[in-house]
């Protein structure tokens, strides 16, 4: 328990640092800090899951759409205060996770995923069948305001930076000790060996399920945060590519790791922007520039994939244990070995659906 | 992979990484251009507001570059773009040159509600103008609006835009699905009497607004099915069977071109071919053509598109491309020559640079130093009609655009127009009726003066 101090301590630094940034960056960097942040909070709880307990998720997405729509929902009829929505949600994206943990406990490599898969393609499209209730295409819309006690002059999108980035330091840290607590051993040991887990007493479904209402949970956090950060939940927001992208982030930036998560998240969200900006400079034309941030994206997926196969925290530990000599080797170790699809599998499959959704 | 080899592909990915980040330093200094202040100046050009400069002002808009609604659409943009450097090369406006950043949003709201704000919290673009899509551009109306940053010119038809008291920024331009639908219902309500009428359209703001101009014309007795689609997903087989089943003879499609060629393809392989009315949004000639073809090829078959598309019926509220006689399409035509001749020159070529044009109208009505609001308050104010067969709606009460078209029928490729202008209002009740007003010629230089 004697880390619980230092990871407060970490997250305490964060923020300071995003509040210091929040007020230095102009507005819209704000929006992509606030981005990063909802990013963050779903990548982190998709590591937990693929990284720690061994399961593979392709439908993060979808607890991602739950978490949003009751958001919208409950501050549209109910008008209750933002952090009691933000519970709320939460607590029934975890029920939906549990639903669909304990089939998923039952599955295993590829049919998992196929399980998941149809979560994230089937369940965001149940908005297009009640149009009354979620706004069909249109989505519904979500009005955030600033407090009063910051005044009328406090940026809207400061405020949505420093309520998300605030949120998803609480989901890392509370996941940084669900990590080290015996409930993060249970899942390392059922992830390396499941019948060796068993024989040492551990109930590998019910450690199974934890962890799908784990990663659940954060999902629906970060759907309640992207309803408030973008002011629009549609069904367009949560297509298969989003899921596919969280995955993304949670392999660049290395499965398991937390920092990953960030690391990841920073890539998905700031190289398409950067990009775009980068080809727009060069005057290319617009049928070769608007392809170009999709061709980057598969680059950095390639290079990482090549350099760091372990992620870039993997590729980040093994540069500083080299530098620090031997001692220090045994930390890496906190990285997944491989995980339970090949990558290639996913990458597969995930420019498959790019494909379907552009053509 | 042994250790050597490690060390080449660090090296390749610190050379990539290196080069991206020499082409972000030269990308920053090579965005800013000279411009020349040259018209007879009675008082200094000034920054009089976001995105204006003595000598430049920056506007930015949401397009489709990529996505289900690119084909076809995708051309808009660098259409408008065209036309804004033929401006910047004769004079600009006021001698300020146009910058036209145009960012892609895939058609997705959640990515249009990102880049806007970047263009508006970080470029600080001067305006939005033509953001395409009904879906994508509700994503951000109430942030431009509560920004009081003007919303010009929105490329979608949706009867959204015209609500001055909540969005008093938002103006359309294009006819809205509302009068068309109440247009292209009249025609089929003479022209099909008796026979069976189903409607396809996207289940969203702009196919509904269309069936309800069309159901105020058309007899509910007449009409079998009613079928949708969503954007997202290009099965459209089940409702192209429901269709069929339902023996319309008549099918009224409120699609973008993507989903209007599916439709068409779709019917052929069941064997099913009624009549289509398409709205003027899915059914340029030459994108249909296109996309028929290509989505033909990928399926293992080969068509003749022009063949395919002859006979559908169709809406225009601007001159046809295939009318060389026209005088604005001669203007356009040229500038498409001269500035960007690498892109087809159809109806949404067209429309892109009408679009602008009417852009650049306003501008000088807005003045020499305008604020945001000035540009608002010129628009309020009315616009002659430009290119446009009708005029334009608009007032501080009213923020609709074209108030009428023409019905046409493809033939060949093109647009050939059926009868007269006809003007309508959005109304259940409104009479469809012939315009009797004259259209416009394009000024001599192309450009509008002040």
């Amino acid at each position: 328990m004697r880390t619980l101090p230092r990871r407060l301590g970490v997250a305490i630094i964060v923020a300071a640092i995003v509040a210091f940034l929040s007020i230095k960056l102009n507005a819209f960097r704000d929006y992509q800090i606030a981005e990063i942040a909802v990013e963050v909070t779903a990548v982190a709880g998709l590591t937990v899951l693929t990284g720690l307990s061994g399961q593979i998720s392709l439908g993060n997405g979808a607890f991602m759409a739950i978490g949003a729509y009751a958001t919208a929902l409950l501050l549209i009829h109910l008008g209750w205060p933002f952090y009691v929505v933000l519970v709320v949600a939460a607590a029934v994206t975890a029920v939906t996770g549990a639903v669909v943990g304990v089939a998923a406990a039952r599955l295993r490599g590829p049919y998992l995923a196929g399980a998941t898969l149809m979560l994230g393609v089937a369940l965001p499209s149940i908005a297009y069948v009640y149009p009354a209730t979620f706004g069909g295409d249109q989505g519904l819309n979500v009005v955030f305001t600033v407090p009063a006690f910051l005044g009328v002059n406090f940026p809207l999108t400061r405020w949505q930076a420093w309520v998300s980035t605030l949120v998803a330091l609480i989901v890392l840290v509370l996941l940084a000790n669900l990590d080290r607590s015996r409930i993060g051993r249970n899942w390392r040991a059922v992830r390396d060996d499941e019948v060796a887990a068993a024989l040492d007493g551990i109930n590998v479904a019910a450690a199974r399920i934890r962890a799908f209402v784990v990663s659940a949970t954060s999902a629906g956090v970060a759907g309640a945060l992207l309803a408030i950060v973008t002011g629009l939940v549609a069904p367009g927001a949560f297509t298969i590519t989003l899921s596919i992208a969280l995955l993304t982030a949670a392999v660049i930036g290395g499965l398991g790791s937390l920092p990953g998560a960030l690391w990841g998240s920073l890539v998905i969200v700031l190289v398409p922007t950067y990009v775009t900006d980068v080809a727009t400079g060069h005057g290319l034309s617009s049928t070769v520039g608007s392809n170009i941030p999709i061709v980057a994206y598969g680059v950095v997926l390639i290079l990482v994939m090549l350099v760091f196969p372990q992620g870039i925290q993997g590729g980040l530990l093994r540069l500083i244990s080299a530098f620090l000599g031997p001692g220090q080797k045994s930390r890496t170790r906190r990285i997944a070995p491989t995980p339970h699809v090949t990558p290639s599998a996913d990458q597969a499959s995930a420019s498959q659906h790019e494909k379907e959704g552009t053509s | 992979m042994n250790r050597s080899q490690r060390r080449r592909w660090q090296a390749v990915a610190i050379m990539t990484v290196a080069a991206l980040g020499v082409a972000a330093c030269s990308s920053s200094s090579s965005s800013s251009s000279s411009a020349s202040s040259s018209s007879s100046s009675s008082a200094a050009l000034t920054a009089s507001a976001p995105g204006i400069t003595p000598t430049t002002i920056t506007i930015g808009s949401h397009q489709p570059l990529t996505g289900p609604a690119a084909p076809g659409y995708s051309e808009i943009a660098p259409a408008s773009n065209a036309y804004f450097q033929y401006v910047n090369a004769n004079g600009g406006i006021y001698g300020r040159k146009i910058i036209y950043k145009y960012l892609n949003d895939a058609y997705d709201p959640t990515t249009t509600a990102s880049v806007v704000r970047q263009l508006v919290l970080q470029d600080n673009v001067y305006a939005i103008f033509n953001g395409l899509g009904t879906p994508t551009h509700l994503a951000v109306v109430s942030f431009l609006n509560s920004e009081k940053v003007p919303d010009v010119f929105v490329a979608s038809g949706c009867e959204c835009w015209d609500n001055p008291t909540t969005y008093p920024e938002t103006f359309g331009w294009q006819l809205d699905y509302v009068r068309e639908g109440k247009i292209l219902g009249q025609y089929v309500a003479q022209n099909f009497k008796g026979k069976k009428i189903a409607y396809f359209y996207q289940d969203d703001e702009f196919g509904m607004d269309g069936v309800k101009g069309l159901e105020d014309e058309i007899p509910a007795s007449q009409v079998v099915s009613k079928q949708s689609y969503v954007d997202t997903n290009v099965n459209i087989a089940p409702q192209v069977a429901a269709l069929r089943a339902s023996g319309a003879q008549v099918v009224v499609a409120y699609s973008i071109p993507a989903f209007t060629a599916l439709l068409k393809l779709d019917s052929l392989k069941l064997g099913y071919n009624p009549t289509l009315v398409v709205s003027s949004v899915g059914a340029d000639p030459i994108t249909l053509s296109g996309l028929l073809e290509a989505f033909a090829k990928q399926g293992g078959a080969t068509v003749n598109g022009n063949q395919l598309t002859n006979g559908i019926i169709t809406l225009g509220y601007l001159p046809s491309v295939g009318d060389t006689s026209n005088s604005w399409v001669a203007l356009f035509t040229k500038v498409h020559n001269e500035y960007d001749a690498k892109e087809p020159l159809d109806g949404n070529f067209l429309y892109g640079m009408a679009v602008a044009y009417t852009f650049v109208e306003a501008m000088f009505k807005a003045g020499r130093n305008p604020t945001r609001a000035d540009l608002v308050a010129a628009i309020n104010g009315g616009l002659p009609q430009g290119p446009m067969v009708a005029p334009f709606a608009f007032s501080s009460t009213d923020h609709d655009g074209v108030t009428g078209g023409y019905i046409g029928i493809i033939q060949n490729g093109a647009v050939v127009q059926k009868g007269s202008v006809m003007v309508t209002d959005t109304s259940a009740t409104g009479a469809v009726t012939p315009y009797t007003g004259s259209l416009q010629s394009p000024p001599a230089s192309g450009i509008p003066s002040s």
